[in-house]
């Protein structure tokens, strides 16, 4: 296995937490919704964005 | 790193986890330290995750690195994406976490601290991480398919009807005791009434801001929209001591619950992104906040627990709720050790996220070891209390008395001694009138929780506002739960009632969505209204519903995962869900038949049906208002029965599938999805 240093592996682990919070807060979603609509950010494309992905998120169960 | 070292680290971590669990399981009559619960939690998360877990995804489930899921096969950018497994497990985690493991140790710690926590621990690794793992490698295996599909399709179609029958039921039941929490925790509390209330103008900004300001920037949006909640706890602060405000705030259990009823159907009923969606973001920022910083105080302060190992409550007549340690301390916890929720979301959005089946381990298997270690957090914030503040909190007046000295010399005749002094002195240093009877378990966490936090973090100066910080994360938390579950639960039977007349199917359709969020709020508002009106507390009666409905669908869910094992030919490997299979039909079918049958009025609905119909000849005033608590009992004994009957139609019918397979009766098939090769290449792929 490759040894990386301590800056490295804490820029990696700071890096991997921040994808998983754009995951977890849609922000990523956002991100592929306009790369594959080809569209720039902006409010319409984020309203759009929103309209797309609403009924799937309102069918998704929290759990307790 | 060389063998021996691994094998003398891993001898070293079994050696320290079986010392901590001595220490916590044999210490008596003396406190012990908080950190041998942690340590004994996580010497066995290390253990079990490193070899059991290893063990199902080898030669349980024979998952396979080269064979691509449905996130690479179906991509399509929105639903079906291949994702990072770290990114997957965070995600998985934050649907998974909710206020279950936080409330049921709570109450469970009457009992002492020694039973539930051997159940968080013992549970989660034997039960419900082998559950959330086995059903998610299974949904992955059939293009993410659901709880219910693969019933169906694997079991039979009476499976499949009984599974979404649970799966209806348990929402409704979900519904109705979690929202019980929120009444009880808000009652006569305008601090705490005050900051909910200000986090709809705050969701309603942040909807605003993430519209029309940043687009998008969602993270950015709920950092601001936590900061505004923190200032709404110093304004709460303010409205408890104006008089003219704490007079608005102050609201009676009744009032709560229409609220929240109302709450509940517009949130189901009304289009209002605007205020849900960001209000779930800023939910789920607070709880994973939270979370982390309850680890990091517990560790930082390392508390003593003050309650002893075991209460003598194990014999049944506990004040907090009425059953012996037997079956109820494994009912009375269910989100922490076992969830048959769980299997929702194992076979929801996540499976359409793994990238390779091999990750479905650290996902499925470690996710739930996270939830484990919450719950495990939640009965150490409820055990550092003193057992007499503890049993003040948490007993309902009809068994400890409404009037404060009545009710401490009651807990302190129990050899838990608490003045009715010392609880006003620990009610104003909260910022709350009383905390006398405060049912329910959030008030009992908050306040355990701002104890640890207030000895690392500003002393007992803050602890008011650490006190309702806790309020605060647990209601935000249970509404977000409370809307999403209204509007799932609307969508389910829009889709059952489109089988009868196609257009209440149709989920865009006005009136079929009025009507079915109508009904499904009515069926846990009235639960809800009932527990309210119980002079037993109302947790009495809901929680332990509420436990042995969501482990009876944990129970469908074994079904289902051990009905795959014996039909993909691995037979001898059945007893991995088998057994905690078998535990779970023995606990919940148990804990059921005593809450419909036993003889004490405190614990059996039909006894104290039986008992309160007695007394509405001597009480004829009392007359209507004892029909009604006649009929919310016999109605609690019917939807109990009722679970009961229909999981073990699940459970015979599996049987008979298995008998069948394993004589060789019918050939076994399951019904996966065809093997495609994964386009990863092989030095990326892992081994599992």
């Amino acid at each position: 296995m490759k040894r990386i240093g301590i800056q490295t592996a804490l820029a990696r682990v700071l890096d991997l937490a921040y994808a998983t919070l754009r995951e977890i807060f849609d922000e990523a979603a956002y991100e592929r919704f306009l790369l594959s609509h080809a569209m720039p950010p902006s409010k319409v494309a984020y309203a759009a964005f929103r309209q797309e992905t609403e009924a799937a998120k309102a069918r998704r169960p929290r759990c307790c | 790193m060389a063998k021996w070292m691994r094998i003398a680290i891993w001898l070293g971590i079994a050696a320290l986890g079986a010392f901590a669990l001595a220490t916590i399981a044999l210490r008596r009559g003396e406190s012990i330290n908080a950190m041998w619960l942690v340590l004994a939690a996580f010497c066995s998360y290390a253990l079990a995750y490193r070899f059991y877990s290893r063990f199902i995804a080898l030669k349980v489930l024979g998952l396979d690195p080269g064979r691509a899921t449905p996130a690479e096969r179906l991509d399509n950018g929105r639903d079906f994406i291949p994702t990072n497994k770290w990114v997957v497990f965070g995600h998985h985690f934050a649907a998974i976490a909710g206020p279950g493991p936080l409330v049921g140790p709570v109450l469970a710690a009457q009992f002492g601290y020694l039973p539930g926590t051997l159940w968080i621990i013992v549970g989660a690794l034997l039960g419900g991480c082998v559950q959330d793992f086995v059903i998610l490698a299974c949904s992955v295996r059939r293009d993410g398919k659901s709880l219910t599909e693969m019933a169906r399709q694997e079991i039979g179609k009476t499976g499949g009807f009984v599974a979404y029958l649970a799966v209806i039921s348990i929402i409704v039941i979900l519904l109705a005791a979690v929202a019980f929490v929120v009444v009880n925790a808000l009652r006569s509390s305008p601090w705490g009434t005050f900051t909910i209330a200000m986090t709809i103008p705050i969701a309603l900004l942040m909807g605003w801001y993430l519209r029309h300001v940043r687009p998008g920037k969602v993270l950015e949006t709920s950092a601001i929209g936590f900061a505004l909640t923190m200032l709404a706890i110093f304004g709460g602060q303010w409205v408890s001591q104006t008089p003219s405000w704490a007079a608005v705030f102050t609201l009676s259990g009744a009032t709560l619950t229409v609220i929240i009823i109302v709450y509940g159907f517009a949130a189901s009923a009304l289009p209002v992104w605007l205020l849900l969606a960001p209000r779930d973001y800023l939910s789920t920022f607070v709880k994973l906040g939270t979370i982390g910083t309850l680890a990091a105080g517990i560790i930082a302060v390392r508390p003593q627990l003050h309650m002893p190992a075991l209460t003598q409550f194990v014999d049944g007549n506990g004040p907090v709720f009425a059953g012996k340690i037997f079956p109820f301390a494994f009912i009375t916890i269910a989100c922490g050790a076992v969830s048959g929720f769980h299997a929702l979301i194992s076979s929801g959005t996540t499976p359409k996220m793994i990238q390779r089946e091999t990750e479905a381990r650290m996902v499925g298997y470690g996710a739930m070891l996270a939830e484990s270690s919450v719950a495990v957090m939640a009965m150490i914030a409820a055990c550092v209390l003193d057992p007499g503040v503890y049993f003040a909190i948490s007993s309902p007046a009809g068994i400890v008395g409404a009037a404060p000295a009545a009710a401490a010399a009651t807990i302190s005749g129990w050899g838990y001694p608490v003045t009715a002094d010392q609880m006003a002195a620990l009610a104003h240093a909260v910022g709350e009138t009383t905390l006398f009877n405060r049912t329910g378990g959030a008030p009992t966490f908050a306040v355990g929780m701002a104890q640890i936090f207030a000895s690392s973090l500003g002393g007992q100066a803050v602890m008011a506002v650490w006190y309702h910080f806790a309020i605060m994360f647990e209601a935000l938390f249970i509404l977000t739960v409370l809307d999403a579950g209204t509007r799932v639960g609307r969508f389910m039977l829009q889709d059952a009632l489109g089988h009868f007349w196609k257009p209440l199917g149709r989920t865009s359709w006005y009136p079929s969505i009025l009507l079915t969020s109508a009904m499904v709020v009515s069926m846990w508002g009235y639960f809800l209204w009932e527990a309210v009106g119980d002079p037993l507390g109302g947790i009495n009666s809901l929680w332990p519903l509420f436990g042995i409905s969501n482990q009876l669908l944990a129970t469908v869910a074994l079904c289902v995962a051990t009905t795959i094992i014996v039909k993909s030919g691995r037979a001898r490997k059945m007893w991995v869900t088998l057994l905690p299979l078998l535990w779970l039909v023995t606990v919940t079918f148990t804990a059921a038949f005593q809450k419909v049958f036993d003889a004490n009025p405190r614990l059996g609905f039909w006894a104290h049906a039986n008992l309160l119909a007695g007394q509405v000849a001597a009480n004829p005033v009392r007359g209507k208002e004892l029909s009604k608590l006649i009929f919310n009992d016999r109605l609690d004994a019917i939807v109990t029965s009722a679970l009961v009957v229909l999981v073990a139609v699940v459970v015979i019918e599996s049987a008979v599938v298995w008998f069948r397979v394993l004589t060789g009766q019918v050939e076994a098939r399951v019904h996966e999805a065809p093997f495609v090769e994964s386009r990863y290449p092989p030095e990326q792929t892992e081994a599992a």
